[in-house]
């Protein structure tokens, strides 16, 4: 394997890694804006159909790629708006307590 | 600037964007940073997309014009409508639509890689690490493209919400998965250049996978019950980001190895919390058929006994004479849109002077945290949503425990061994001193055992639509 793949997979290992630390703190309040958060995160798919729509150079590519544009946009800011107007719904009562929840 | 300093510039952008996302995932810890964690995670992803212009501009070779339309035109069209349904959709719907975006997400990832493989078969581009990874991203792209639109479809009743079993199921699942090994080794043995195949059959073969992929996530999603479909639409959520990482990999970039391996790995840890608190097991939901009504319910052993149904009026005088109450909502709630009664009732009692607090059962509602969320946007104060540890030992001291819409989590038959529930976590709805339960029939919950909380003499069942029955008890409260 090449050494640029061995640093990619080096790269992949720990980005895994860093994600079961990161959510395993997450209280179950948080659970559904957390998954729509994390679903907007995979919106990042919008750069690979940027660069595969650079290639393309004939009619079918043309066209995948512009699908696939189309839905990692749809995915990116569908998905950060929605979990936006989530969140706000927990901020709205000055009452809310800054303290913690469920650890 | 040479295109080397650009690249530069641009990857470091990549990993500002990389660990925006990290940091926001992290700040999502709490509910006082969770909005300003999702905001940097969506700064993060903007500085990611922008810097990708100026790097496909410089690049040899330039962006041509039919490429900035695609790229322009393309985000308008997807920007736009995921805009639009973000803003305009019912809170209760949110689900089907967080479900829905993933769906084109995962789409996206199986026609990078697709498009990927189209235009580097037959070259010497294609190695056997690159055909691996093209075949797992458009695999786990499909299936969790379909996988993802028929859970949408369920939660939205579009599609039947009970099971559906596909005759012959395990036999079709069991060949779809033949068709995609044989496919992966087929076109990773061409690569290599084991077997000759050309450019021609490489892509028919590409096409057999890619089409029993999508066949697979229909026909994975089409079993399982819609109360499970949390669990499914997590499940579904982790695979696009692996699919996403995939695709990364196909494009050597590493913004998207990173970012789709973080949520392949959240969306895993995601998926066993939730399937853990409804004390099951991601296979046992993924294998279908539990609960499914083939006759097989467990006896629970319990005592039996009558049930004792309550009016609406009687049902108002103990609520408005009670000093304090634990309103337990559920999935009937969520499904009844009944949210904004809920707040209204207990608004009505606290002005009595009744101490109201909800118990939140982590599962509750439709997706962990969904009751949290359709509670605060009917304005339910954030400190009286109490979770299952802070609230359990609350019940022995309130007077009424009001249950709106739920059921298997409240089943005291969880602390026994030898019944579908045992070892659930359930809120301890039973050590209340009395019990309203509003509930339409005596219908079982997805466990598809009976309730022994419904037998207990202290309950009341106050049968009616979760909706309809708290208006009913808002003018009953309101006479007294």
């Amino acid at each position: 394997m090449s050494p640029e793949l061995l640093s990619a997979l080096a790269i992949f290992v720990l980005a895994i890694l860093v994600g079961f630390e990161v959510i395993s703190k997450v209280p179950a309040t948080l659970h559904t804006p957390l998954m729509s958060g994390a679903n907007s995160i995979h919106g990042i798919v919008l750069v690979g159909a940027m660069l595969i729509a650079a290639e393309a150079d004939n009619p079918v590519s043309y066209a995948l790629a512009f699908v696939a544009v189309v839905f990692g946009a749809m995915n990116v800011v569908g998905g950060y708006v929605v979990t936006d107007r989530m969140l706000q719904m927990f901020r709205r009562k000055p009452a809310a307590p800054t303290k913690p929840e469920g650890e | 600037m040479s295109p080397e300093w650009i690249y530069t510039f641009v990857f470091l952008a990549w990993l500002a964007g990389a660990a925006a996302f990290v940091l926001g995932l992290h700040q999502m810890n709490s509910p006082a940073t969770a909005r300003a964690g999702n905001r940097l995670s969506a700064g993060g992803m903007t500085l990611a997309v922008l810097v990708t212009i100026p790097y496909l501009m410089t690049r040899p070779g330039g962006l041509s014009t039919t490429a900035i339309a695609i790229i322009v035109v393309g985000f308008a069209i997807g920007g736009g409508l995921g805009l639009w349904m973000a803003r305009s959709v019912q809170m209760t719907a949110m689900p089907q639509l967080v479900s829905l975006f993933n769906a084109v997400g995962g789409g996206a990832a199986a026609l990078v890689a697709i498009d990927d493989y189209l235009r580097i078969v037959g070259t010497d581009e294609l190695i056997v690490s690159t055909a691996i990874f093209v075949v797992l991203g458009a695999v786990i792209g499909c299936v969790t493209f379909s996988g993802s639109l028929i859970a949408s479809g369920k939660l939205q009743g579009v599609i039947p919400g009970k099971p559906i079993m596909i005759p012959g199921g395990r036999i079709v699942t069991l060949a779809l998965a033949i068709v995609v090994v044989a496919g992966l080794v087929a076109l990773v043995a061409g690569a290599a250049g084991v077997v000759a195949i050309d450019a021609g059959s490489s892509i028919a073969i590409l096409a057999a996978v890619v089409l029993a992929g999508l066949l697979f996530g229909v026909t994975m999603v089409l079993p399982i019950g819609g109360a499970d479909m949390p669990v499914v639409i997590s499940l579904l959520n982790s695979f696009t980001g692996t699919a996403a990482a995939m695709a990364g990999f196909v494009l050597a970039n590493p913004v998207l190895i990173i970012a789709g391996a973080l949520v392949g790995a959240s969306g895993g840890i995601l998926t066993k919390l939730m399937a853990d608190a409804m004390n099951r097991s991601i296979l046992n939901i993924i294998a279908g058929g539990f609960g499914g009504g083939e006759g097989s319910v467990a006896d629970t052993g319990g005592p039996g006994g009558s049930v004792r149904s309550i009016t609406a009026d009687d049902a108002a005088i103990q609520l408005a004479y009670a000093s304090s109450v634990i309103v337990v909502p559920g999935y009937g709630l969520a499904v009844a849109q009944a949210q904004h009664g809920v707040r209204e009732l207990a608004e009505l009692l606290e002005s009595r002077g009744v101490d109201v607090k909800y118990a939140i059962h982590p599962v509750a509602g439709r997706m962990p945290g969904h009751m949290n969320v359709l509670l605060a946007e009917a304005n339910v104060p954030y400190p009286q949503l109490k979770e299952m540890d802070e609230i359990n030992p609350e019940f022995t001291r309130c007077d009424v425990a009001l249950v709106i819409g739920a059921n298997d989590v409240t089943n005291p038959a969880a602390r026994r061994a030898g019944t579908p529930v045992s070892g659930m976590p359930i809120l301890d709805v039973d050590q209340a001193k009395s019990i309203i339960v509003i509930k339409r029939s005596m219908g079982r919950g997805y466990a598809g055992i009976d309730n022994e909380l419904y037998v207990n003499p202290k309950t009341a069942m106050f049968f009616a639509d979760a909706k309809a029955g708290l208006a009913e008890l808002i003018t009953a409260v309101k006479a007294v």
